[in-house]
């Protein structure tokens, strides 16, 4: 146990500036394919809600997609769209944007009728009811739907430092491929304390958004 | 006196329904009175009233409005120069109580001063508190403050029309009691035209300058309180009528 503690230090000690590229590149990738899936996402439950007879197979699509393992997709991909950024970016948002999408969908349906139709009756455009009442009430569950995507994406791209797109995943091939214990620890927990942190950060814009709810004023 | 309302022979149909939610309703409505549309569910009275905001068109028949017909006249534009309540109240919840009175306005794009004054103005009008609601959240409110605010957001861009669909149906007896009060008195102060729906005989007949009994789509007889009372233009009314006396003797048998 000394010694794996020790050897995590040497490797800080020696390797600082490389771990430190390593999680940025793990941040910005998932942070692009974040953006990436909530540009789609949320506009294609938009378009489920306004289209219904197409929502079965724009959902089905990507609920098909999901069960696919995230290795699964990232091989593939390979395959598909050859290494590198480009292709990790692609292969994570097709994992990302069906809870984003689906929650998309489930929060604009729970919208109840009577708000619609009370916004309409003051006499709001279908415009104005959208901003101002279907996407706000619809916001909760969405950003629910943004940390589940989250959450997947942190994790799974890990898996795209295999495709050459770098992270802190790297960290953890090379102790799987050299059998360094320290190496998969570290890469490891600081992708779990990655994970956890961008929760916490979500859950606070969630609790600031949502003040309304547990009745504090402003 | 001005006409404020006139239906003539409106029909609205619902698919798959055995008979016409309206059936051939015409009634003519003076400036200032205080309507109230009776029946139970099923009877056309919301249906009724939602063709007069335009949230529905009548298959056949005219609605005119001072002198308008509203199917001349763009949906948006009409529904906001009328005041419409329901009892479900619809605040929207991420909203404080100032920002909701003031949807309306801002449609019709006030500016702050005259918005912020309006809702001030409101809110005592509905007795309660500005400086202590104003920035509450709907949250934050019982029932019956939440139908106040409701009425207040109705009442905000001071429209000639008021189209209230059971306010007071889910609040409870002694709420309801002083909330029935209130709206007389704010409907007299106003000269407003009110069109109230309800499916309760005693708030009817007391609110109601006139009333409108409507059963199956079919309006069954439109008068004052005192001569629905007196003489029930059918079965229907008499049905009604003499629910009202049974649950009185159901009171004097208790006391």
């Amino acid at each position: 146990m000394g010694e794996i503690w020790s050897n995590i230090l040497l490797y800080f000690e020696n390797n600082l500036d490389a771990y430190l590229t390593m999680l940025q590149r793990h941040t910005s990738l998932s942070l692009r394919v974040l953006a990436i899936a909530i540009c789609i996402g949320m506009p294609m439950g938009i378009l489920c809600i306004l289209f219904r007879k197409q929502q079965k197979w724009i959902v089905g699509f990507f609920q098909v997609l999901r069960i696919i393992p995230s290795l699964a997709v990232l091989v593939l991909s390979i395959r598909l769209l050859g290494i590198g950024m480009g292709p990790a970016i692609t292969a994570l948002a097709f994992l990302a944007i069906p809870p984003i999408l689906m929650n998309t969908v489930a929060g604009l349906e729970e919208v109840p009728f009577f708000m619609l139709e009370t916004a309409k009756g003051m006499g709001m455009t279908e415009l104005q009811v959208w901003i101002k009442v279907r996407l706000p009430l619809a916001f909760p569950l969405i950003l629910a739907g943004v940390k589940t995507a989250t959450v997947e994406i942190v994790a799974s791209a890990t898996i795209a430092a295999l495709i050459g797109a770098g992270g802190l995943g790297q960290i953890i091939f090379q102790g799987l491929s050299v059998r360094r214990t320290e190496l998969l620890l570290i890469g490891g927990i600081s992708v779990a304390v990655l994970s956890l942190t961008a929760v916490l950060l979500l859950d606070l814009l969630d609790c600031f958004l949502q003040r309304y709810k547990r009745g504090v004023s402003t | 006196m001005n006409t404020a309302i006139e239906f003539q022979h409106v029909t609205k149909g619902f698919k798959g329904a055995s008979y016409n939610a309206v059936n051939d309703v015409s009634l003519s409505i003076n400036e200032g009175e205080f309507i109230t549309i009776l029946g139970s569910s099923g009877s056309g009275k919301t249906t009724l009233l939602k063709m007069t905001n335009r949230l529905y068109d009548p298959d056949s028949g005219n609605i005119i409005l001072f002198g308008e017909n509203i199917r001349d006249v763009d949906k948006v534009l009409v529904r906001r120069r009328i005041g419409y309540a329901i009892q479900q109240v619809g605040l929207l919840p991420h909203m404080t109580v100032a920002q909701n009175i003031a949807i309306v306005p801002k449609l019709l794009k006030w500016d702050k001063k005259r918005i912020e004054a309006r809702a001030h103005e409101l809110l005592e009008l509905v007795g309660l508190e500005p400086k202590e609601f104003s920035s509450r959240y709907p949250a934050q409110l019982s029932g019956g403050q939440q139908q106040r605010i409701g009425l207040a957001r109705a009442l905000a861009a001071d429209p000639k029309i008021m189209l209230l669909d059971e306010p007071f149906g889910a609040i409870d007896a002694i709420n309801r009691l002083n909330l029935q009060d209130e709206l007389k008195r704010i409907h007299g102060g106003l000269k407003k035209t009110f069109l109230f729906v309800t499916h309760d005989i005693n708030e009817a007949l007391k609110l109601g300058t006139r009333v409108v009994v409507m059963n199956e789509g079919r309006v069954c007889q439109f008068d004052t309180p005192e001569n629905i009372a007196k003489n029930p233009a059918d079965d229907f009314v008499k049905s009604l009528i003499n629910s009202c006396r049974e649950q009185e003797k159901f009171w004097e048998g208790l006391t």
